[in-house]
Protein backbone atom coordinates (compact mmCIF):
# COMPACT_ATOMS: atom_id res chain seq x y z
CA UNK A 1 0.00 0.00 0.00
CA UNK A 2 1.11 3.60 0.26
CA UNK A 3 4.09 4.55 2.37
CA UNK A 4 1.79 6.53 4.66
CA UNK A 5 0.23 3.29 5.75
CA UNK A 6 3.42 1.28 5.97
CA UNK A 7 5.20 3.85 8.09
CA UNK A 8 2.29 4.73 10.33
CA UNK A 9 2.91 3.83 13.95
CA UNK A 10 0.02 3.49 16.33
CA UNK A 11 -1.44 0.49 18.00
CA UNK A 12 -1.30 -2.69 15.98
CA UNK A 13 -4.68 -4.34 16.21
CA UNK A 14 -6.06 -6.88 16.42
CA UNK A 15 -3.52 -8.97 18.20
CA UNK A 16 -4.56 -12.43 17.07
CA UNK A 17 -2.07 -13.97 19.48
CA UNK A 18 -3.57 -12.80 22.75
CA UNK A 19 -7.02 -11.38 22.04
CA UNK A 20 -10.30 -12.78 23.22
CA UNK A 21 -11.73 -15.79 21.41
CA UNK A 22 -14.01 -13.44 19.48
CA UNK A 23 -10.97 -11.53 18.18
CA UNK A 24 -9.04 -14.68 17.38
CA UNK A 25 -11.92 -16.04 15.33
CA UNK A 26 -12.53 -12.66 13.71
CA UNK A 27 -16.15 -12.49 14.86
CA UNK A 28 -18.59 -10.01 13.37
CA UNK A 29 -18.64 -7.70 16.35
CA UNK A 30 -16.39 -8.08 19.37
CA UNK A 31 -17.64 -5.69 22.04
CA UNK A 32 -14.57 -6.35 24.18
CA UNK A 33 -12.33 -5.15 21.36
CA UNK A 34 -14.37 -1.99 20.86
CA UNK A 35 -14.26 -1.26 24.58
CA UNK A 36 -10.51 -1.89 24.75
CA UNK A 37 -9.65 0.24 21.72
CA UNK A 38 -12.19 3.04 21.92
CA UNK A 39 -9.70 5.31 23.69
CA UNK A 40 -6.56 4.60 21.65
CA UNK A 41 -8.02 4.05 18.17
CA UNK A 42 -11.66 4.89 17.56
CA UNK A 43 -12.13 8.08 19.51
CA UNK A 44 -9.00 9.85 18.17
CA UNK A 45 -9.97 8.80 14.63
CA UNK A 46 -13.46 10.19 15.14
CA UNK A 47 -12.14 13.51 16.44
CA UNK A 48 -9.67 13.78 13.53
CA UNK A 49 -12.47 12.99 11.13
CA UNK A 50 -14.66 15.77 12.53
CA UNK A 51 -11.74 18.20 12.28
CA UNK A 52 -10.91 17.25 8.68
CA UNK A 53 -14.52 17.62 7.58
CA UNK A 54 -15.26 20.80 9.56
CA UNK A 55 -12.22 22.64 8.21
CA UNK A 56 -13.02 21.58 4.64
CA UNK A 57 -16.68 22.62 4.84
CA UNK A 58 -15.79 25.94 6.47
CA UNK A 59 -13.20 26.84 3.84
CA UNK A 60 -15.45 25.55 1.07
CA UNK A 61 -18.32 27.66 2.38
CA UNK A 62 -16.26 30.86 2.41
CA UNK A 63 -14.83 30.18 -1.08
CA UNK A 64 -18.18 29.20 -2.54
CA UNK A 65 -19.84 32.30 -1.03
CA UNK A 66 -17.28 34.55 -2.66
CA UNK A 67 -17.69 32.74 -5.99
CA UNK A 68 -21.48 32.83 -5.72
CA UNK A 69 -21.56 36.58 -5.09
CA UNK A 70 -19.27 37.07 -8.07
CA UNK A 71 -21.34 34.77 -10.29
CA UNK A 72 -24.60 36.36 -9.12
CA UNK A 73 -23.43 39.95 -9.59
CA UNK A 74 -21.63 39.36 -12.90
CA UNK A 75 -23.61 36.80 -14.85
CA UNK A 76 -20.79 36.32 -17.31
CA UNK A 77 -18.67 34.70 -14.62
CA UNK A 78 -21.29 32.08 -13.79
CA UNK A 79 -20.69 29.57 -16.62
CA UNK A 80 -16.89 29.38 -16.18
CA UNK A 81 -17.14 29.08 -12.39
CA UNK A 82 -19.83 26.43 -12.71
CA UNK A 83 -17.80 24.50 -15.27
CA UNK A 84 -14.67 24.64 -13.12
CA UNK A 85 -16.52 23.44 -10.00
CA UNK A 86 -18.12 20.67 -12.02
CA UNK A 87 -14.73 19.65 -13.40
CA UNK A 88 -13.25 19.41 -9.89
CA UNK A 89 -16.26 17.37 -8.78
CA UNK A 90 -15.75 14.75 -11.49
CA UNK A 91 -12.16 13.94 -10.45
CA UNK A 92 -12.27 10.70 -8.40
CA UNK A 93 -11.23 11.38 -4.79
CA UNK A 94 -8.45 8.82 -4.62
CA UNK A 95 -6.99 10.17 -7.87
CA UNK A 96 -7.20 13.79 -6.72
CA UNK A 97 -5.41 12.97 -3.46
CA UNK A 98 -2.61 11.28 -5.40
CA UNK A 99 -2.41 14.06 -8.00
CA UNK A 100 -1.85 16.59 -5.21
CA UNK A 101 0.88 14.53 -3.51
CA UNK A 102 3.69 15.70 -5.85
CA UNK A 103 2.68 19.30 -5.12
CA UNK A 104 1.81 19.38 -1.43
CA UNK A 105 3.19 16.06 -0.15
CA UNK A 106 1.59 13.60 2.24
CA UNK A 107 0.10 16.34 4.37
CA UNK A 108 -3.17 17.57 5.78
CA UNK A 109 -3.01 20.36 3.19
CA UNK A 110 -3.32 17.80 0.39
CA UNK A 111 -6.38 16.29 2.02
CA UNK A 112 -8.04 19.64 2.70
CA UNK A 113 -7.48 20.93 -0.84
CA UNK A 114 -9.19 17.84 -2.22
CA UNK A 115 -12.06 17.91 0.29
CA UNK A 116 -12.68 21.63 -0.30
CA UNK A 117 -12.75 21.04 -4.07
CA UNK A 118 -15.64 18.62 -3.70
CA UNK A 119 -17.73 21.02 -1.61
CA UNK A 120 -17.53 23.86 -4.14
CA UNK A 121 -19.90 22.54 -6.81
CA UNK A 122 -22.88 21.82 -4.60
CA UNK A 123 -22.45 24.91 -2.38
CA UNK A 124 -21.96 27.25 -5.35
CA UNK A 125 -24.90 25.85 -7.32
CA UNK A 126 -27.28 26.05 -4.39
CA UNK A 127 -26.21 29.57 -3.42
CA UNK A 128 -26.70 30.84 -6.98
CA UNK A 129 -30.06 29.07 -7.31
CA UNK A 130 -31.13 30.45 -3.93
CA UNK A 131 -30.22 34.02 -4.84
CA UNK A 132 -31.83 33.77 -8.26
CA UNK A 133 -34.97 32.22 -6.83
CA UNK A 134 -35.84 35.33 -4.83
CA UNK A 135 -39.28 36.44 -6.10
CA UNK A 136 -39.24 39.67 -8.13
CA UNK A 137 -42.10 40.99 -5.96
CA UNK A 138 -39.89 40.89 -2.88
CA UNK A 139 -37.15 42.79 -4.71
CA UNK A 140 -39.68 45.31 -5.98
CA UNK A 141 -41.04 45.80 -2.47
CA UNK A 142 -37.50 46.31 -1.13
CA UNK A 143 -36.81 48.92 -3.80
CA UNK A 144 -40.11 50.62 -3.02
CA UNK A 145 -39.20 50.79 0.66
CA UNK A 146 -36.04 52.66 -0.27
CA UNK A 147 -33.56 49.84 0.48
CA UNK A 148 -30.07 50.28 -0.92
CA UNK A 149 -28.49 47.48 -2.91
CA UNK A 150 -26.58 46.22 0.11
CA UNK A 151 -29.64 46.41 2.36
CA UNK A 152 -31.65 44.45 -0.19
CA UNK A 153 -28.96 41.78 -0.26
CA UNK A 154 -28.66 41.49 3.52
CA UNK A 155 -32.31 41.86 4.52
CA UNK A 156 -34.17 40.36 1.57
CA UNK A 157 -32.08 38.22 -0.77
CA UNK A 158 -29.91 36.38 1.76
CA UNK A 159 -32.73 35.36 4.13
CA UNK A 160 -34.84 34.14 1.21
CA UNK A 161 -31.90 32.21 -0.25
CA UNK A 162 -31.13 30.60 3.12
CA UNK A 163 -33.13 27.35 2.68
CA UNK A 164 -31.34 26.59 -0.61
CA UNK A 165 -27.97 27.47 0.94
CA UNK A 166 -28.54 25.18 3.91
CA UNK A 167 -29.77 22.40 1.62
CA UNK A 168 -26.44 22.70 -0.20
CA UNK A 169 -24.55 22.79 3.08
CA UNK A 170 -26.24 19.56 4.17
CA UNK A 171 -25.22 17.70 1.02
CA UNK A 172 -21.70 19.15 1.12
CA UNK A 173 -21.20 18.24 4.78
CA UNK A 174 -22.45 14.68 4.42
CA UNK A 175 -20.36 14.06 1.28
CA UNK A 176 -17.26 15.56 2.88
CA UNK A 177 -17.60 13.28 5.91
CA UNK A 178 -17.98 10.39 3.50
CA UNK A 179 -15.01 11.29 1.27
CA UNK A 180 -12.78 12.07 4.27
CA UNK A 181 -12.54 8.32 4.93
CA UNK A 182 -10.44 8.05 1.74
CA UNK A 183 -8.00 10.60 3.19
CA UNK A 184 -6.38 7.75 5.14
CA UNK A 185 -4.65 6.81 1.87
CA UNK A 186 -2.57 9.96 2.21
CA UNK A 187 -2.34 10.71 5.94
CA UNK A 188 -2.91 8.34 8.88
CA UNK A 189 -5.91 10.30 10.15
CA UNK A 190 -9.67 10.03 10.29
CA UNK A 191 -12.02 7.08 10.41
CA UNK A 192 -10.58 5.66 7.21
CA UNK A 193 -7.38 4.88 9.10
CA UNK A 194 -8.75 2.07 11.31
CA UNK A 195 -10.53 0.66 8.24
CA UNK A 196 -7.26 0.45 6.30
CA UNK A 197 -5.48 -1.07 9.27
CA UNK A 198 -8.23 -3.68 9.59
CA UNK A 199 -8.09 -4.45 5.85
CA UNK A 200 -4.38 -5.10 6.11
CA UNK A 201 -4.92 -7.43 9.06
CA UNK A 202 -6.87 -10.22 7.44
CA UNK A 203 -10.00 -8.06 7.16
CA UNK A 204 -10.70 -7.66 10.88
CA UNK A 205 -14.49 -7.32 10.80
CA UNK A 206 -15.16 -5.62 14.13
CA UNK A 207 -12.87 -2.72 13.35
CA UNK A 208 -14.30 -2.21 9.86
CA UNK A 209 -17.89 -2.29 11.07
CA UNK A 210 -17.27 0.01 14.06
CA UNK A 211 -15.25 2.62 12.18
CA UNK A 212 -17.61 2.45 9.20
CA UNK A 213 -20.64 2.69 11.46
CA UNK A 214 -19.14 5.70 13.21
CA UNK A 215 -18.59 7.43 9.86
CA UNK A 216 -22.21 6.83 8.82
CA UNK A 217 -23.53 7.96 12.23
CA UNK A 218 -21.37 11.07 12.09
CA UNK A 219 -22.73 11.97 8.64
CA UNK A 220 -26.34 11.40 9.68
CA UNK A 221 -25.93 13.40 12.92
CA UNK A 222 -24.32 16.31 11.06
CA UNK A 223 -27.25 16.24 8.64
CA UNK A 224 -29.75 16.28 11.51
CA UNK A 225 -27.99 19.21 13.18
CA UNK A 226 -28.18 21.21 9.95
CA UNK A 227 -31.88 20.43 9.55
CA UNK A 228 -32.47 21.76 13.07
CA UNK A 229 -30.34 24.82 12.26
CA UNK A 230 -32.46 25.51 9.21
CA UNK A 231 -35.67 25.30 11.25
CA UNK A 232 -34.25 27.73 13.80
CA UNK A 233 -32.96 30.16 11.16
CA UNK A 234 -36.03 30.21 8.91
CA UNK A 235 -39.07 30.19 11.20
CA UNK A 236 -41.22 31.66 8.40
CA UNK A 237 -40.91 28.55 6.24
CA UNK A 238 -42.85 26.57 8.88
CA UNK A 239 -45.53 29.27 9.09
CA UNK A 240 -46.05 29.06 5.34
CA UNK A 241 -46.48 25.33 5.45
CA UNK A 242 -49.09 25.59 8.18
CA UNK A 243 -51.01 28.32 6.38
CA UNK B 1 8.97 9.32 2.69
CA UNK B 2 8.87 9.32 -1.06
CA UNK B 3 7.06 12.52 -1.79
CA UNK B 4 7.14 14.87 1.13
CA UNK B 5 8.51 17.76 -0.84
CA UNK B 6 7.37 19.81 -3.79
CA UNK B 7 7.98 17.67 -6.87
CA UNK B 8 6.09 18.98 -9.88
CA UNK B 9 8.57 17.07 -12.07
CA UNK B 10 6.61 13.95 -11.17
CA UNK B 11 4.00 14.98 -13.71
CA UNK B 12 6.60 14.87 -16.47
CA UNK B 13 7.59 11.39 -15.27
CA UNK B 14 3.92 10.45 -15.21
CA UNK B 15 3.53 11.27 -18.89
CA UNK B 16 6.71 9.33 -19.63
CA UNK B 17 5.18 6.39 -17.72
CA UNK B 18 2.07 6.69 -19.88
CA UNK B 19 4.16 6.58 -23.02
CA UNK B 20 6.05 3.47 -21.90
CA UNK B 21 3.01 1.62 -20.53
CA UNK B 22 0.22 2.71 -22.85
CA UNK B 23 -1.00 -0.83 -23.45
CA UNK B 24 -1.03 -1.68 -19.76
CA UNK B 25 -2.92 1.51 -18.83
CA UNK B 26 -5.40 0.83 -21.61
CA UNK B 27 -5.99 -2.69 -20.30
CA UNK B 28 -6.52 -1.35 -16.75
CA UNK B 29 -8.88 1.32 -18.09
CA UNK B 30 -10.81 -1.47 -19.79
CA UNK B 31 -11.13 -3.36 -16.49
CA UNK B 32 -12.18 -0.14 -14.81
CA UNK B 33 -14.91 0.44 -17.38
CA UNK B 34 -16.07 -3.16 -17.21
CA UNK B 35 -16.55 -3.00 -13.45
CA UNK B 36 -18.19 0.44 -13.63
CA UNK B 37 -20.55 -0.43 -16.45
CA UNK B 38 -21.65 -3.74 -14.90
CA UNK B 39 -22.52 -2.00 -11.65
CA UNK B 40 -24.21 0.86 -13.46
CA UNK B 41 -26.27 -1.50 -15.59
CA UNK B 42 -27.51 -3.41 -12.55
CA UNK B 43 -28.23 -0.18 -10.67
CA UNK B 44 -30.21 1.18 -13.63
CA UNK B 45 -32.28 -1.99 -13.91
CA UNK B 46 -33.04 -1.91 -10.18
CA UNK B 47 -33.72 1.75 -9.60
CA UNK B 48 -34.95 3.33 -12.82
CA UNK B 49 -38.25 1.43 -13.19
CA UNK B 50 -38.97 1.78 -9.45
CA UNK B 51 -38.20 5.51 -9.39
CA UNK B 52 -40.22 6.19 -12.53
CA UNK B 53 -43.22 4.21 -11.31
CA UNK B 54 -43.21 5.76 -7.81
CA UNK B 55 -42.98 9.19 -9.42
CA UNK B 56 -45.84 8.34 -11.73
CA UNK B 57 -48.03 7.28 -8.82
CA UNK B 58 -46.82 10.27 -6.72
CA UNK B 59 -46.13 7.82 -3.92
CA UNK B 60 -43.12 7.13 -1.72
CA UNK B 61 -41.81 10.67 -1.27
CA UNK B 62 -40.44 9.71 2.14
CA UNK B 63 -38.83 6.59 0.64
CA UNK B 64 -37.16 8.54 -2.18
CA UNK B 65 -35.83 11.22 0.16
CA UNK B 66 -34.56 8.68 2.71
CA UNK B 67 -32.81 6.58 0.08
CA UNK B 68 -31.00 9.65 -1.16
CA UNK B 69 -30.06 10.87 2.34
CA UNK B 70 -28.85 7.51 3.59
CA UNK B 71 -27.08 6.79 0.30
CA UNK B 72 -25.06 9.96 0.60
CA UNK B 73 -24.08 9.18 4.17
CA UNK B 74 -22.60 5.79 3.21
CA UNK B 75 -18.90 6.33 2.53
CA UNK B 76 -17.74 4.36 -0.52
CA UNK B 77 -14.69 3.09 1.36
CA UNK B 78 -16.92 1.73 4.13
CA UNK B 79 -19.17 0.02 1.58
CA UNK B 80 -16.22 -1.69 -0.05
CA UNK B 81 -14.66 -2.69 3.26
CA UNK B 82 -17.94 -4.05 4.60
CA UNK B 83 -18.52 -5.83 1.28
CA UNK B 84 -15.14 -7.47 1.79
CA UNK B 85 -16.20 -8.84 5.16
CA UNK B 86 -19.34 -10.35 3.59
CA UNK B 87 -18.33 -11.51 0.11
CA UNK B 88 -14.57 -11.73 0.41
CA UNK B 89 -12.19 -10.53 -2.30
CA UNK B 90 -13.50 -10.40 -5.84
CA UNK B 91 -15.49 -8.88 -8.64
CA UNK B 92 -18.92 -9.26 -7.03
CA UNK B 93 -18.02 -7.64 -3.75
CA UNK B 94 -17.06 -4.51 -5.62
CA UNK B 95 -19.97 -4.69 -8.01
CA UNK B 96 -22.39 -4.93 -5.07
CA UNK B 97 -20.79 -1.94 -3.33
CA UNK B 98 -20.90 0.13 -6.52
CA UNK B 99 -24.55 -0.79 -7.13
CA UNK B 100 -25.50 0.35 -3.62
CA UNK B 101 -23.74 3.62 -4.36
CA UNK B 102 -25.33 4.19 -7.76
CA UNK B 103 -28.93 3.41 -6.83
CA UNK B 104 -29.78 6.50 -4.68
CA UNK B 105 -29.05 9.29 -7.19
CA UNK B 106 -30.74 7.41 -10.05
CA UNK B 107 -33.82 6.47 -8.03
CA UNK B 108 -34.32 9.84 -6.35
CA UNK B 109 -33.84 11.86 -9.51
CA UNK B 110 -36.15 9.59 -11.50
CA UNK B 111 -38.77 9.98 -8.80
CA UNK B 112 -38.60 13.76 -8.66
CA UNK B 113 -38.35 14.06 -12.45
CA UNK B 114 -41.66 12.26 -13.00
CA UNK B 115 -43.35 13.55 -9.84
CA UNK B 116 -42.65 17.12 -10.94
CA UNK B 117 -44.18 16.88 -14.41
CA UNK B 118 -47.05 19.37 -14.88
CA UNK B 119 -50.22 17.62 -13.70
CA UNK B 120 -52.36 19.41 -16.31
CA UNK B 121 -50.28 17.91 -19.09
CA UNK B 122 -50.65 14.44 -17.59
CA UNK B 123 -54.42 14.88 -17.19
CA UNK B 124 -54.68 16.07 -20.80
CA UNK B 125 -52.84 12.94 -21.93
CA UNK B 126 -55.22 10.76 -19.91
CA UNK B 127 -58.15 12.65 -21.42
CA UNK B 128 -56.87 11.76 -24.87
CA UNK B 129 -57.24 8.12 -23.91
CA UNK B 130 -53.62 7.16 -23.14
CA UNK B 131 -53.12 4.26 -20.73
CA UNK B 132 -51.03 4.62 -17.59
CA UNK B 133 -47.90 3.11 -19.13
CA UNK B 134 -48.35 5.23 -22.24
CA UNK B 135 -48.70 8.35 -20.10
CA UNK B 136 -45.47 7.47 -18.33
CA UNK B 137 -43.57 6.48 -21.46
CA UNK B 138 -44.80 9.09 -23.94
CA UNK B 139 -45.53 12.13 -21.77
CA UNK B 140 -43.88 12.07 -18.37
CA UNK B 141 -40.58 10.45 -19.32
CA UNK B 142 -39.77 12.81 -22.20
CA UNK B 143 -40.62 15.82 -20.01
CA UNK B 144 -38.65 14.59 -17.02
CA UNK B 145 -35.73 13.19 -19.01
CA UNK B 146 -33.20 15.96 -18.23
CA UNK B 147 -33.52 15.35 -14.49
CA UNK B 148 -33.41 11.56 -14.97
CA UNK B 149 -30.18 11.88 -16.95
CA UNK B 150 -28.75 14.30 -14.37
CA UNK B 151 -29.21 11.54 -11.77
CA UNK B 152 -27.53 8.98 -13.99
CA UNK B 153 -24.65 11.41 -14.51
CA UNK B 154 -24.09 11.72 -10.75
CA UNK B 155 -24.20 7.92 -10.45
CA UNK B 156 -21.62 7.54 -13.23
CA UNK B 157 -19.24 9.95 -11.50
CA UNK B 158 -19.70 8.12 -8.17
CA UNK B 159 -19.18 4.71 -9.72
CA UNK B 160 -16.03 5.56 -11.68
CA UNK B 161 -14.57 7.26 -8.60
CA UNK B 162 -15.38 4.36 -6.31
CA UNK B 163 -14.24 1.71 -8.75
CA UNK B 164 -10.81 3.23 -8.08
CA UNK B 165 -11.14 2.55 -4.37
CA UNK B 166 -12.37 -0.97 -5.20
CA UNK B 167 -8.76 -1.87 -5.96
CA UNK B 168 -8.13 -2.38 -2.23
CA UNK B 169 -10.58 -5.28 -2.49
CA UNK B 170 -8.96 -6.82 -5.54
CA UNK B 171 -11.21 -5.02 -7.98
CA UNK B 172 -8.49 -4.48 -10.56
CA UNK B 173 -8.81 -1.45 -12.80
CA UNK B 174 -6.80 1.75 -12.60
CA UNK B 175 -7.09 1.82 -8.81
CA UNK B 176 -4.80 -1.19 -8.69
CA UNK B 177 -1.97 1.03 -9.90
CA UNK B 178 -2.97 3.94 -7.67
CA UNK B 179 -2.89 1.92 -4.42
CA UNK B 180 0.35 0.14 -5.33
CA UNK B 181 2.98 2.84 -5.17
CA UNK B 182 5.78 0.42 -4.18
CA UNK B 183 5.44 -1.38 -7.56
CA UNK B 184 4.68 1.48 -9.92
CA UNK B 185 6.31 4.47 -8.23
CA UNK B 186 4.75 7.85 -7.74
CA UNK B 187 4.91 8.54 -11.49
CA UNK B 188 2.83 5.43 -12.17
CA UNK B 189 0.35 6.41 -9.47
CA UNK B 190 0.02 9.91 -10.89
CA UNK B 191 -0.31 8.55 -14.43
CA UNK B 192 -3.12 6.21 -13.39
CA UNK B 193 -4.78 9.06 -11.47
CA UNK B 194 -4.71 11.18 -14.60
CA UNK B 195 -6.22 8.31 -16.61
CA UNK B 196 -9.06 7.74 -14.17
CA UNK B 197 -9.77 11.48 -13.99
CA UNK B 198 -9.91 11.61 -17.78
CA UNK B 199 -12.24 8.61 -17.80
CA UNK B 200 -14.64 10.22 -15.30
CA UNK B 201 -14.48 13.55 -17.08
CA UNK B 202 -15.22 12.03 -20.49
CA UNK B 203 -18.16 10.04 -19.12
CA UNK B 204 -19.58 13.13 -17.42
CA UNK B 205 -19.06 15.20 -20.53
CA UNK B 206 -20.81 12.62 -22.69
CA UNK B 207 -23.86 12.65 -20.42
CA UNK B 208 -23.82 16.47 -20.26
CA UNK B 209 -23.94 16.62 -24.05
CA UNK B 210 -26.77 14.09 -24.08
CA UNK B 211 -28.56 16.19 -21.47
CA UNK B 212 -28.21 19.32 -23.56
CA UNK B 213 -29.47 17.49 -26.60
CA UNK B 214 -32.50 16.28 -24.65
CA UNK B 215 -33.42 19.62 -23.14
CA UNK B 216 -33.14 21.30 -26.52
CA UNK B 217 -35.62 18.94 -28.12
CA UNK B 218 -38.60 18.46 -25.86
CA UNK B 219 -41.39 16.25 -27.03
CA UNK B 220 -42.13 12.58 -27.30
CA UNK B 221 -39.44 10.08 -28.17
CA UNK B 222 -40.29 8.36 -31.43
Amino acid sequence: MTPALASGGGPVIPNFGQGSSCEIHNGWFCTDWVRAHWGDTLQPALVQHVELAAIAVAIGFVLASALAFAGFRFRLLDPPIGFFADFLYTIPSLALFQLLVPLTGLTVTTVEIALVSYTLLILYRNMIEGLRGVPPDALEAARGSGFTRLQTLVHVELPLALPAVIAGLRIATVSTISIATVAAFVIPEGLGRPIFVALEQEVFKTEILTAGGLAVLLALSADAVLVLAQRALTPWSRLERRA
Amino acid sequence: MLADQFEPGTFVDAFRFMGHNAGFLLQKSGEHLELSLTALGIALLLSLPLGLWLGHRHRGLFFAVSVSNVGRALPSLVLIAVGLTIFGVGFWNNTAALVVLAVPPILTNAYFAIDGVDRDVVEAARGMGLGELQVLWRVELPLGLPLVIAGIRIAVIFVIATATIAAIAGGGGLGEIIVDQPSYGLSGVVAASLCVSALAFLAALLLSLLLRQMSRRPGPIP
